[in-house]
């Protein structure tokens, strides 16, 4: 096993940019499970793109690549303080605001 | 190896129950977790609470960690009784995070337990198992998002050496560091992350990008902002100067009587891509120090040709009680 020390530098993919991602890739980056993103979606803490919308098969969501972050942000929360879906939401959208103000009083 | 007084970390006696141990990291998740708190040193508190909580939480853990007795102070050179390790089995799986935890941790718990499992585990025949994806974020500074970079990362991975053990090992990666790049945006790089058992392929490296801050600018997403400090006439009479950028120096227009605060919008020149952001130049205004009677001086004739001149006009109205 020696991967180190590779000649040229690796170039990856940013995901942000890529058009859309599958709920495979996101419970894949997340390490979750289908029913925690499906409950995410339920909250409205990520919502899939609306091109298939929540009527299509959840199976068939795609998700933009800004969701990643996001969905990032809710799993560690859940994971780490243990909460629930609903209060996931609430955090995040508390979170947003801060940075909100923070920035207004900063600029 | 440095000791780890967990109790402490925790703020709780040694005698406390597990309600107690819960409630404790519960307040202190709260107060420390790295997505919420902005505090210096946060993260680090916050692997720091989830090593002992890791430890605590655990009936099991926390008689083995008893069992080395309390006369340990927190940073003591430690190293673990003879025998140690021998009869206690780890259960369950692999914590995230794990891989940040200290020696010390590694030295009482982990090592005894992650041989076992992939003794059991690589060896056995007909078992692919696809490895783990890693994430780790990479600190770059904003120069780097306007014109692209390649970084050198070391990274701490766990690996399976040729006795099947497990073990940490650092890995350098050299990593392109694409044009365009944003604050919280994931690279990926395919099959860097952990190796698979068997025929399985190995997982991938997310690396997260946060920026270093900056003296001179503020990031928002895809569009920055820097202040520009301009000379009382300057912001008067209107003037040509030299703003700075992350991409270098450009010639501004500032126009006539322009308020401190003001947002001149340079259309383009933020962080670049298929829809590049924009640069604000927020104006302030400097006053020279009168500090010479030729400049108090100065500030007097001012005063003499603007008599008429009341700042405080507008505040008049509400102030008659």
């Amino acid at each position: 096993m020696s991967t180190s020390d590779t000649a040229a530098p690796l170039c990856g993919i940013v995901m942000e940019e890529q058009v859309d991602i599958s709920i495979d890739d996101l419970c894949a980056v997340c390490r979750v499970e289908r029913t925690q993103i499906v409950h995410l979606v339920e909250e409205g803490v990520i919502e899939p793109l609306p091109a298939l919308g929540s009527a299509a098969q959840r199976t068939q969501w795609r998700f933009s690549g800004e969701t990643l972050n996001r969905a990032r942000r809710a799993v560690r929360l859940q994971r780490d303080l243990e909460l629930n879906a609903a209060a996931t939401a609430l955090v995040l959208d508390l979170l947003d605001q801060i940075d909100a103000l923070r920035r207004s009083t900063q600029a | 190896m440095d000791y780890k007084d967990y109790y402490k970390v925790m703020g709780v006696e040694r005698s406390a129950t597990q309600d107690d141990i819960k409630r404790a990291y519960r307040k202190l998740a709260r107060k420390y977790h790295p997505d919420v708190s902005k505090e210096a040193g946060a993260e680090a508190k916050f692997k720091e609470l989830g090593e002992a909580y890791e430890v605590l939480k655990d009936p099991e853990k926390r008689a083995a960690y008893d069992q080395l007795g309390s006369n340990w102070r927190a940073g003591q050179d430690f190293q673990p009784p003879p025998g140690w390790g021998a009869g206690f089995e780890r259960r369950g799986g692999t914590p995230d995070n794990e891989a940040d935890f200290s020696d010390f941790f590694e030295t009482l718990f982990a090592r005894s337990g992650s041989a076992r499992r992939s003794a059991s585990g690589a060896g056995a025949a007909g078992v692919h198992l696809r490895g783990q994806d890693h994430h780790a974020q990479v600190l770059i500074d904003l120069e780097d998002a306007y014109r692209g970079a390649t970084r050198t990362l070391t990274l701490r991975m766990p690996e399976v050496d040729a006795q099947g053990h497990v073990v940490m090992r650092e890995r350098t990666l050299q990593v392109q560091i694409p044009k365009g790049v944003r604050a919280g945006q994931h690279i990926r790089l395919a099959g860097q992350g952990a190796p698979g058992l068997g025929e399985g392929g190995a997982g991938d490296l997310y690396l997260e990008i946060a920026f270093n801050p900056h003296s001179l600018y503020r990031v928002e997403g895809r569009d920055v902002f820097v202040d520009l400090p301009l000379a009382p006439w300057e912001a008067a009479l209107g003037a040509e100067v030299q703003a700075p950028t992350p991409d270098g120096l450009v010639e501004l227009k500032i126009p006539p009587t322009t308020a401190p605060g003001r947002r001149l919008r340079l259309k383009g020149r933020g962080i670049p891509g298929a829809t590049p952001g924009d640069l604000y130049v927020v104006t302030q205004i400097v006053l020279p120090p009168a500090d010479t009677d030729a400049a108090r001086a100065a500030y007097q004739r001012l005063q003499g040709e603007f008599s008429k001149f009341n700042p405080r006009a507008h505040l008049k109205q509400g102030a008659k009680a």
